[in-house]
């Protein structure tokens, strides 16, 4: 049993009392005295040559303080790409400069090139809708077949090809895996496409830019996953200003799945303006801005090929995309499509030779960046759908093919094919919980019962595995990684013995402040009132890198455990000065500290004020004050996995797909709060759905967004989605870090869309449509149907 | 958006004199044209607001059939006609979302005619008069083609006479993101024959479906349309469906609302 | 400008604003009532939803001066004379009904009319009553427990985990 509040327990959330009362401080929320108002100039074209700019007439209109363009940003630096990927014949990635508002072209609709600053909203927008643009139109690169196989269109005038690498991986085993496929007694091949999604945080980005001239300090709010990795871009990269003269702050953040890990050029544009009219800038997206220039997810064209014997048994995997970057390389673009995809192809299974090629093809589109699960969701969808097409192909059970090509729990520590190594894991229990908690021995019955109602009932399944807890340093470095990828953490204890932690983690939902707290609370013995946590401001935290990549806990919950224990070393240092015992022969335990087989014990409280009121203290060998931090980097990446069932009902008259249930039996490692892990699957399943059933952002041939808002992009609704039967009771504890803990967030979207898929796929097959192998997401009704008719 | 002079008259005759002020527009709940504003698609330079009016609220039984006041919102008639004109009730009640049919009114659904609302099947089978400020519009001289209708400039619908058929129903299949009809099928059986009438399909807007009219006029069961076929030549076609995906739905859904009917 | 008053969560306020001043605008910046969200231009996606006397609306999509002298109720209003959660915002914390806050002033004042207007729900609709509500967190699923639960609902038997 969890203790009350502390580790594995449902805790309520505290932070849900300002949010449920409207008195949550999201960065749209908050005004700056005397601030003005941004507002950006966005290309209409695709792809355009900007001849000139004239800013006159916006300058005369009532209210206008400023009007910059990208001219006003040449002499400083670009936006970066994250990683360095190299192609398979050695040569180096191909990256272009991102500047913070175009200068020189156009690349994409939506592209800003320019900036008004005015006293009012409405006056910036008038002024926005005064500036005259110069800009010749060039013919779009949407494609990205036609992107790369026609030489005479460039998105980047330097970059021929509009490639910016071609990646193999593991190259070394190209060879023998050609050679496997080679000899191979069965091969099934499917061409699938992984849609393009926009991220759609309910919160729009909005950002503040204020300037103090006094000290010449700027200071940024803006609506960030990770704050500190704003201010290295922005400082280090962009703008090149010393690091400790920007704060960046990200209060409450309304929801972000990716699309604000990236530093955009807004924040560095809102900043110059700030320290240009020496005012506070403020800017807040609309929604249409949004869709338009938030980094877009996923746009993989896959081609996949899977080699088995004739009872299933997988001998060798083959796969080439094409990975669709948009007109830039945004932050995490490069490593998304490769090591966050490529080195996930082997799956939960011993496959024992794989190959992957992805090639990043620049388009005039939005960039593609990191959306959650990011890449692995592509990788998992890839197998997962190829699997179960063997499976009908063969007339192989679906579920007995997958129990025969796991890994066994004996294998591990494993090291896959594409450069993992998997710690631990027991696929066959969570596919054993999912038999069980999805009833599907009770599938023949319902399908029975829906047929009465004139629908086509199907069952389908998706086991799948993740790397997150996206850190260590030393393995992302050897993979191209820029920056290191650990977390910190600082724990302050008060005088008053209450306690403050200061967490390098970024809540946007997670509910870190209750979660982190439960765990200092567990472990010093306090109650949870007694903690706060405190993130999202880079003046106040140590260093952090944020939360994606289902990091928070695995590596910024670890940096906290870590800074608690050398709080509780130094508490044992103090408790044996004041009860003059041998610090060995303290023991720390409930709260309290105590000398090992008596009674004499100094209580947590105690201790804390001894710290900072140090009248008697031994100086030379211990040191005032109680306040820790921790740097964590750890030794791997966590492996979550999980088995799901989806069950829908199609309608086939219309084509009309309804999820009729959904099952996730997950391994996440060891649980803090079962309660908010619930809730990530529900919404990680929720987002899969969206993907596999509703979800898609088109451009057309001249490359505007077709869909550019909620009445053309389908948002999952209420009524969309079943409730959700979620398990996390299989628990193989994660080796390498101290809370045994895995990661939660992405699990729902990673191991979603492919069940959804497969499902529909076994209702069209049972209900007679055997000639439907396969459909593109999203299933929409229209495709569901014109797959029907053949 | 642009700024404007906002105005908001109590009644019909003063919303005349304000709408025949240059530049001037009528706001009838402003669920389609608030958006468009924003995006500065319109621009009006008075915008008159037609919600205050009470002689243009409610739902009441009249002459010639059920009168809706061309200010009553979708939940008004979603509730207050649910005895009298189920089937009309049960479009209302799906129009949007529940904030959006508190304040979006079946005047402006009808002026602005949007080629995928709800309310035009509605008028159009039922065989309805449009009333406004200047005259009776029999529903098949005023729908006239996608987002254009009879209205002159100016003119405001002040209430809408619906004749209650014996048997109605409207079955709307949604389009997904925006929830309005990707296709929508009304099917009124009438004293003088049956109607149906579909919208979000044609590229020419509502129309009435004949040959479906017909079929159903000599035997009101779905088996009597399962022979007929709708030509997928004029039908829209968008991301969200082929014109041969609309073609069928109009179909499909023409047989479930007639076996729905009640 | 126009002088334009309404009461707002049972307080007369009042203010000067254009023609195209949007409800949401007169609340978020003219009386600081930030707990009102604006996430779409298009009055789909519901974090903005108010109540305009007694019926729930997209306050994105209202003018101020359509709703002058009007009884506007905002998220801020909803908690108990104490200061304590009403009912309904304290049904979403129990069912973890919310994660990231942003949709959620909006799912609770959508709820508040729904249940008003019906008072005990079905699952379907509660789905259909939360259609122009859009969360991107929760999947949902929690939200429609919180609103049966909101009504008195027995809902450890209906929403399984």
């Amino acid at each position: 049993m969890p203790k009350d509040g502390g580790i594995g327990a449902s805790t309520v959330r505290r932070e849900d009392i300002r949010f449920l009362t409207g008195k949550g401080r999201y960065t749209a929320d908050i005004n700056l005295r005397g601030q003005a108002y941004a507002c950006f100039v966005r290309s209409e074209v695709a792809h355009g040559r900007i001849n000139g700019i004239d800013t006159a007439a916006a300058l005369a209109m009532p209210g206008v303080l400023a009007v910059m363009t990208g001219e006003d940003f040449t002499g400083m630096g670009g936006n970066p790409a994250g990683w360095h990927i190299p192609s398979r014949d050695g040569s180096a990635m191909r990256e272009p400069k991102r500047p913070v508002l175009a200068h020189g072209k156009v690349r994409h609709v939506g592209d800003a090139y320019a900036v008004v600053v005015a006293e009012t909203v409405e006056q910036a927008r008038d002024g926005a809708a005064a500036v005259v643009a110069d800009i010749t139109e060039l013919p779009a690169i949407i494609d990205m077949a036609r992107a790369v196989a026609d030489p005479s269109h460039r998105v980047h005038d330097e970059i021929d090809g509009n490639l910016a690498f071609d990646w193999g991986w593991i190259e070394d085993n190209r060879a023998a895996v050609d050679a496997a496929f080679k000899i191979a007694p069965h091969v099934t091949t499917l061409e699938l496409v992984n849609n393009r999604l926009i991220p759609n945080a309910m919160e729009p980005r909005a950002s503040i830019g204020d300037y103090d001239a006094g000290t010449q300090d700027y200071k940024l709010y803006t609506t960030s996953q990770n704050p500190h990795l704003h201010r290295l871009l922005i400082a280090a990269f962009v703008m090149g200003m010393p690091e400790n003269k920007l704060t960046v702050i990200a209060p409450d953040v309304g929801g972000g799945f990716g699309s604000k890990i990236y530093h955009y050029g807004e924040e560095a544009a809102v900043l110059a303006a700030a320290k240009a009219i020496n005012r506070p800038v403020k800017w807040v997206a609309d929604r249409s801005e949004s869709f338009l220039s938030d980094a877009h997810g996923r746009d993989h064209v896959t081609k996949i090929e899977l080699a088995t014997d004739k009872q299933g048994n997988f001998l060798a995997l083959r796969t080439e995309t094409m990975a669709n970057v948009g007109a830039y390389l945004s932050n995490f673009s490069t490593a998304t499509p490769t090591f966050l995809h490529g080195t996930l192809m082997a799956g939960p299974y011993k496959t024992p030779l794989v190959y992957v090629n992805v090639k990043a093809v620049f388009t005039n589109t939005a960039p593609v960046d990191a959306y959650r699960g990011a890449g692995r969701p592509e990788a998992t969808y890839s197998i997962e759908r190829v699997v179960d097409k063997m499976c009908r192909e063969l007339s192989l059970d679906p579920v007995a093919v997958r129990r025969a090509n796991f890994l066994t729990p004996d294998q591990f520590p494993y090291t896959t094919p594409v450069g993992l190594m998997y710690d631990t894991g027991n696929y066959q229990a969570t596919l054993d919980k999912l038999m069980e908690i999805g009833d599907l021995a009770g599938f023949e019955a319902r399908r029975a019962a829906s047929a009465k109602n004139g629908k086509l009932r199907g069952l389908g399944l998706s086991t799948w595995i993740e790397a997150c807890g996206i850190a260590p340093s030393n393995l992302v470095g050897q993979l191209g990684a820029r920056v290191g990828l650990f977390d910190a953490a600082t724990v302050r204890v008060n005088a008053t013995g209450n306690i403050s932690v200061m967490t390098g983690a970024h809540s946007h939902g997670q509910g870190h402040e209750t979660v982190f707290a439960q765990i200092v609370s567990d472990k010093l013995g306090i109650p949870a009132s007694s903690i706060d946590i405190v993130h999202g401001d880079t003046s106040k935290i140590p260093f952090g890198m944020g939360s994606y990549g289902s990091r928070s806990l695995a590596v910024g919950g670890t940096a906290m455990v870590k800074a608690v224990d050398k709080i509780i070393a130094k508490g044992k240092k103090i408790a044996a000065h004041m009860l003059e015992a041998a610090e060995g022969d303290i023991v720390f335990e409930d709260g309290k500290f105590s000398v090992t087989g008596t009674d004499k014990a100094k209580s947590f409280g105690e201790i804390a004020f001894s710290a900072y009121v140090p009248h008697n203290y031994p100086l030379e060998t211990l040191e005032p004050g109680l306040e820790e931090t921790a740097f964590y980097d750890p030794a791997n990446f966590t492996y979550p996995a999980g088995a799901y069932a989806c069950e829908v009902e199609v309608d086939a008259e219309t084509g009309k797909v309804d999820v009729v249930g959904f099952a996730c039996a997950d391994d996440f490692g060891n649980v803090m709060n079962p309660m908010i892990v619930n809730g990530q699957v529900h919404g990680g399943v929720a987002q899969g759905i969206g993907q596999a059933l509703l979800e898609l952002a088109v451009y057309d041939d001249n490359g505007q967004l077709l869909t550019g808002s909620y009445m053309d992009y389908t948002m999952p609704r209420a009524d969309d989605l079943p409730m959700f039967t979620v398990d996390h009771s299989c628990i193989t504890p994660c080796t390498h870090n101290p809370l045994g803990v895995k990661g939660c967030g992405e699990a729902g979207a990673i191991g979603s869309p492919p069940a959804v898929v497969n499902a529909v796929i076994d209702a069209l097959q049972r209900g007679g449509h055997s000639h439907v192998k396969h459909i593109d997401m999203p299933l929409t009704p229209s495709r569901v149907w014109a797959a029907i008719q053949g | 958006m642009h700024n404007f002079e906002f105005v908001k008259p109590s009644t019909v005759a003063d919303a005349v004199t304000a709408l025949a002020a240059s530049g001037a527009q009528a706001l009838s709940g402003g669920q389609t044209l608030l958006p468009t504003m924003k995006q500065r698609l319109a621009a009006p330079d008075v915008l008159v607001s037609l919600t205050g009016i009470p002689e243009m609220q409610g739902v009441c039984m009249g002459d010639g059939g059920l009168n809706i006041g061309g200010a009553t919102s979708h939940a008004v008639v979603a509730r207050d006609a649910a005895k009298s004109y189920p089937a009309l009730a049960e479009l209302a009640g799906h129009i949007g979302d529940p904030a959006v049919r508190n304040r979006g009114t079946i005047g402006g659904s009808l002026a602005n005619n949007d080629p995928s609302a709800c309310y035009p099947s509605a008028v159009l089978a039922s065989g309805a008069t449009v009333v406004t400020d200047r005259r009776r519009i029999a529903a098949d001289d005023y729908f006239q083609g996608m987002f254009s209708t009879a209205l002159e400039e100016g003119e405001i619908i002040t209430g809408v006479i619906f004749p209650v058929p014996a048997k109605a129903a409207y079955m709307k299949f949604d389009q997904p993101a925006s929830r309005f009809a990707l296709v929508g099928v009304f099917v009124a059986q009438l004293a003088g024959g049956v109607r149906v009438a579909v919208t979000g399909a044609s590229e020419g807007g509502v129309f009435r479906w004949t040959a479906a009219e017909n079929a159903l006029s000599a035997n009101f069961s779905a088996a009597a349309v399962a022979g007929l076929s709708v030509a997928p030549e004029g039908m829209i076609a968008d991301m969200h469906g082929s014109s041969a995906y609309r073609a069928n739905l109009v179909k499909v859904l023409t047989g479930r609302a007639v076996t729905a009917a009640r | 400008m126009t002088h334009v008053t309404m009461t707002v969560n049972g307080k007369a306020v009042a203010g000067e604003v254009e023609g195209r001043t949007l409800l949401s605008s007169f609340l978020r910046e003219g009386l600081g009532l930030t707990g009102t969200h604006v996430g779409c231009d298009t009055s789909q996606c519901g974090s903005c939803v108010v109540h305009v006397d007694g019926h729930a609306v997209k306050s994105c999509s209202v003018f101020a001066l359509d709703v002058a002298g009007g009884q506007v109720k905002t998220i801020e209003g909803m908690a108990n004379a104490d200061g304590s959660l009403g009912v309904i915002q304290q049904a979403f914390q129990d069912h973890h009904g919310l994660q990231c806050g942003f949709c959620t002033p909006g799912m609770v004042m959508t709820t508040a009319a729904l249940l008003a207007g019906n008072a005990r729900p079905t699952e379907a609709e509660v789905r259909h009553g939360l259609e122009g509500n859009i969360c991107r967190c929760t999947g949902y699923h929690n939200i429609v427990k919180a609103v049966l639960a909101a009504s008195g609902q027995d809902v450890a038997a209906i929403a399984a985990e």
